[in-house]
């Protein structure tokens, strides 16, 4: 009975041997766990302190203190409205209170399809582009209720798939990074060479001592 | 750069000037370390000076200036540097004191009426000292649901937690628990477990003990008393042989709680829960009170099932000793034998050992079970201390699971290993506590330590260069009780030929057992550390003739009374049916004595079977000194009374010494410390004057123990397994049976093998089966773990349920088993 499918149980195993320590990864393990369920299951945190060598306990403290990892189920779409001052001020409330009758719930809730969850959110650093959202954390700019309703249209018609994947999958691409780049896992107190990618970045082989 | 170079380079000692005095301090001592040395105290919460600091709560904020003008910085971070100047009370310090405490008041209940930390509460009371009187916040606090207990034994209350990460540090540095943690974040931020995952640590109550809120309280003591009005002594933990320093505290004439008291070569204020909450079974309901003596007919047999008073008729001091003198006076000679005596103190072991020897005429004592080592190893062979296996170049372990028998020792160890000051190599038939901090550990098979160990040494393997080239201690222990006692003192033997250099620390378990031998209660020794054939003058001198036969050992004397040769059976303390490891034979030696005379505390499997129950003196109820398993003595002492008429073992051997025409020459504690002072040269020292609290470590012996020729294990068949039968700290004994806060935590007795041989079983983890030795046969599951050795069998003695002792032959070498799966029961999943 494990959480992570056998895919990303390799994927795991690659993962945490990029570090010295296992302990390490466990951020990026959550970050695979959310991807898969959509949300962190108090299973996958379970199998991830087994992973990573620690207690359920230690990586509820790590996961329960970043806001991006949601510990309850969300919908497909995560659907953020920035309601910080300029986008307030360019008309955040408005578009707000339309996302709420549009979707049929108020900020915070999921729709009953499983589709959509609507939240406020603080500034998105994208003040210049006010009002903005993200679905999933992929933005959308200066957002009228007309936009807004036709990206719902959107993400509910499947045409957005190719842009916007559900929710928990940060990348879709995995950097991967080949042998003779990779620092390798040396703990930090036992390195005394200069890093492998400036040897292989130097012109001739000088940066390495 | 080598260490001495660099030694020389730094400076010894670093001047700063603390509020106008000039201080020496030592480089990289912590300013708030360095203030409290030099008497002035700063205040704080987060820091605790057994761990690392982490800067959380800002209470020590104050003013230094290393040259760039004063500035508040925390003195728990900050690290003393020449010329610093420091002010810990100017306006500015004062100023930032007001306000952190101001802000950590903000979510506080301040619901002190009704909390247990009220009257000893460092927010209470630095609040008082260095608080502003009014606070500007008006507005809700938080608010979380009243305590929530986070595991049996610890409540936790969110509201009155000031985040100071003191527990939780603790769970993770020092205990290695890290089961409880901060979670969420900002405001919401707060203590918690995993759900479904209790803190269920050995090390949990310490925290209780540091919390400088009332967020966390124990269970036990929850509502119980207030602290003005409790009465306190210092004292020593005798729960197990580690010895901890303990403040003990009671209210109206009863034990209510325990705390650990920082001393540097001991427990640096730790302690485990069986010992902080064992003063449960001191106050237990169940203790027997008065003097009992068995009814001569209509005893029933069947002690689970019945009412075991009704064995018994109550007696009174007078008739009860009477009839023990008389069963000793009409005894055959040499047939009188005394078991156990490692519960008391030094006093009452040293008074039954002169009982023993110069009134009933006996050397069959033993106060070991037949569950130890050699009694002239454990005293003879020990000159290493606690300190020096932390510091030691290398730590080999060659014991059972230290967390499980010796948990104190098992803390200290573990945090040198983390720190780096010292290397742990284990030998163990399967994986302990210490297993992930160990830098090597290698599993054996059960009683095949010294082979291991000599197939290391005398091959290539690095480790014999490893342990040539530096110091070595060797905690030696015994890591099953399936397996004789030989083959402890076969590692002894390897290791002393081939590693001449290395000292051994004995990890002798139970509570005063090293203070017990130290006073010649086993065959073959005498009080003083020296052999029966070769007592000290003044020893000699002092006890006169001695009896000439030489004593049997526990196992002995079993077999001697189940043969009809023993006429008086004393058990001091002890319950050899639940703690030798050979049930049967146990059975049959207390049933096979002609008069049993209990001197006890509870009514156990053996004081059931007593002719006579003489009620004891527990621990509080009683002064004296114990001894420690490196041989440190310290002082226990009484705070309550004991209840009914029960006594010290000491005044009952005197007693019982003149009904026998004798006199042992003592009607005080404080005669019988200064006569062992006098007639036991190695204890001159330690017993000839008040020990403080750090006690005094008693070294040497007056003979250096035998070590046995190497033998070897027999061979296992190829289609058994090896019993191993480890430790658990709450185990089937007496302390955690009566005591009311731990009896729910023993965990149900499974036979754990490794994951192949569970499928050479060929059945499920969880199965129930039947185990099969040639002594006897059980039905428990079998369930899988891979730190298990291959070809062992590991299960838990003494068992709460299971009469484990059933599969074990106190005479065999090794005991295998057999599983059998006919009419077996498949986990229900
Ligand atoms: S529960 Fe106590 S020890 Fe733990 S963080 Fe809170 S105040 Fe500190
Ligand atoms: S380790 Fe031993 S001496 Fe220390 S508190 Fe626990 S039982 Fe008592
Ligand atoms: S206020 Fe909305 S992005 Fe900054
Ligand atoms: S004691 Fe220094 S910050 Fe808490």
């Amino acid at each position: 009975m494990s959480f992570f499918t056998e895919e990303n149980r390799a994927l795991a195993g690659e993962i945490i041997g990029r570090y010295p320590k296992r302990r390490s990864a466990m951020i990026p393990l959550l970050h695979v766990a959310q991807g898969q369920a959509g949300w962190v299951t108090p299973e996958a945190m379970t199998e991830i302190a087994d992973l990573v060598d620690t207690t359920p306990a230690e990586v509820l403290g790590t996961c329960s203190f970043y806001e991006m990892f949601k510990r309850e189920p969300v919908g497909k779409y995560l659907v953020n409205i920035c309601v910080t001052m300029s986008c307030a001020l360019a008309g955040a409330v408005e578009l707000m209170e339309h996302a709420e009758e549009r979707l049929g719930v108020r900020a915070g809730g999921t729709t009953p399809d499983g589709m959509f969850t609507l939240a406020s959110a603080e500034c998105q650093a994208a003040c210049t582009e006010a009002p903005c959202l993200q679905v999933n954390y992929r933005y959308r700019y200066r957002v009228d209720t007309e936009g807004f309703d036709r990206l719902i249209d959107d993400l509910a018609s499947g045409s957005l798939d190719g842009e916007i994947p559900q929710h928990g999958i940060t990348a879709r691409v995995r950097q991967h990074i080949p042998e003779d780049r990779a620092v390798g896992a040396v703990p930090p107190d036992e390195v005394n060479e200069a890093p492998v990618w400036l040897a292989a970045s130097a012109p001739n082989g000088a940066g390495s001592s | 750069m080598s260490d001495t170079t660099a030694a020389e380079a730094a400076p010894s000692t670093v001047e700063v000037m603390i509020d106008g005095v000039a201080v020496d301090a030592q480089p990289g001592e912590l300013v708030i370390a360095a203030a409290e040395r030099a008497g002035v105290h700063i205040p704080r919460f987060c820091y605790h000076e057994r761990m690392s600091s982490v800067g959380m709560c800002r209470m020590c904020l104050v003013e230094i200036d290393t040259g760039r003008g004063p500035q508040l910085q925390a003195s728990c971070m900050v690290q003393v540097s020449p010329q610093m100047v420091v002010d810990t009370t100017s306006e500015r310090t004062q100023r930032a004191q007001e306000g952190v405490l101001e802000m950590l008041l903000i979510n506080h209940p301040l619901d002190c009426p009704v909390c247990d930390k009220g009257g000893e509460c460092p927010l209470q009371d630095q609040t008082m000292a260095y608080g502003p009187g009014e606070s500007r916040f008006v507005e809700e606090k938080r608010h979380f649901p009243k305590p929530i207990p986070i595991s049996e034994l610890v409540h936790l209350d969110r509201e009155r937690c000031i985040l100071c990460d003191r527990c939780t540090r603790f769970a993770d540095e020092i205990a290695g628990d890290p089961l409880i943690d901060f979670t969420e974040r900002g405001n919401e931020t707060q203590v918690l477990t995993f759900p479904g995952e209790p803190f269920s640590s050995y090390f949990s109550g310490n925290t209780v003990q540091i919390c400088p809120v009332g967020a966390l309280t124990a269970a036990p003591y929850r509502f119980k008393a207030r602290p003005w009005d409790l009465a306190q002594t210092e004292s020593t933990c005798t729960t197990c042989a580690v010895g901890c320093r303990i403040a003990v505290q009671s209210s109206r004439n009863e034990l209510v709680r325990y705390l650990g008291v920082d001393i540097d070569p001991v427990n640096h204020g730790w302690l485990c829960d069986k010992g902080r909450f064992a003063y449960g079974s001191v106050g237990s309901p169940e203790r027997v009170t008065r003097p009992m003596q068995a009814r001569s007919s209509g005893r029933v047999a069947d002690i689970a099932a019945v009412e075991p008073m009704r064995n018994f008729e109550p007696s009174d001091w007078a008739r009860a000793l009477d009839a023990v003198a008389a069963a000793v006076k009409t005894a055959r000679p040499g047939a009188i034998a005394v078991l156990g005596g490692a519960r008391g103190t030094n006093e009452d072991a040293y008074s039954w050992s002169k009982l023993a020897r110069t009134v009933l005429g006996t050397n069959h004592v033993d106060a070991q079970l037949g569950d130890g080592l050699a009694a002239d190893i454990t005293v003879g062979l020990g000159t290493a201390t606690i300190d020096d296996a932390c510091t030691a170049d290398t730590t080999l372990l060659v014991c059972g699971d230290l967390r499980e028998e010796l948990p104190v020792l098992h803390l200290r160890l573990r945090g040198a290993a983390r720190a780096g000051s010292t290397r742990l190599v284990e030998v163990s038939p399967t994986e302990t506590g210490l297993t992930r901090d160990a830098a090597r550990s290698e599993r054996c098979g059960g009683g095949e330590a010294a082979a291991v160990l000599r197939d290391l040494l005398d091959g290539d393997d690095p480790l014999s260069d490893e342990l040539a080239g530096g110091s070595v201690v060797v905690v030696l222990g015994r890591s099953s009780v399936a397996e004789s006692a030989d083959a402890a003192a076969e590692v002894a033997s390897v290791l002393a030929d081939r590693v001449p250099h290395a000292k051994f620390l004995v990890a002798a378990r139970r509570g005063n057992i090293r203070g017990a031998l130290d006073m010649g209660l086993a065959p073959g020794l005498l009080p003083g550390r020296c052999l029966s054939a070769d007592p000290t003058p003044a020893l000699a001198a002092a006890w006169g003739e001695l009896p000439p036969e030489p004593g049997h050992d526990a196992a002995g004397i079993l077999a001697a009374a189940a043969a009809g040769d023993i006429d008086v059976l004393f058990l001091l303390g002890a319950d050899p049916l639940t703690d030798f490891p050979d049930s049967v034979l146990a059975r049959l030696g207390v049933a096979g004595a002609r008069t049993v005379v209990a001197v006890d505390t509870f009514l156990n499997q053996s004081t059931i079977e007593a002719d006579i129950f003489l009620p004891a003196a527990a621990f509080g109820e009683k002064s004296g000194t114990t001894t420690n398993f490196e041989g440190r003595v310290s002082e226990l002492s009484e705070l309550v009374t004991a209840p009914g008429s029960s006594r010290p073992d000491w005044m009952i051997a005197a007693e019982l010494a003149m009904l026998c025409d004798a006199d042992l020459g003592f009607v005080s504690v404080s005669e019988i410390t200064a006569e062992i002072a006098a007639v036991c040269e190695t204890h001159a020292e330690a017993m000839g004057s008040p020990v403080d609290g750090d006690g005094v470590l008693v070294s040497g012996a007056a003979f250096e123990p035998a070590l046995p020729p190497a033998h070897v294990a027999p061979p296992r068949d190829a289609y058994g397994l090896r019993l191993v039968c480890n430790r658990k700290l709450y185990d089937g004994g007496v302390t955690v049976a009566q005591t009311p806060a731990l009896a729910s935590l023993r965990a149900e007795t499974a036979l754990r093998v490794h994951p192949i041989d569970l499928e050479r079983v060929g059945v499920a983890s969880g199965t129930e089966v039947e185990v099969h030795s040639e002594r006897g046969a059980l039905r428990l599951p079998i369930v899988a773990d891979s730190g298990v050795g291959r070809h062992n069998a590991v299960l838990a003695f003494p068992s709460p349920e299971l009469d484990v002792g059933a599969l074990i032959d106190a005479t065999a070498t090794v005991t295998d088993v057999r599983i059998e799966t006919r009419g077996t029961q498949e986990p229900a999943s």
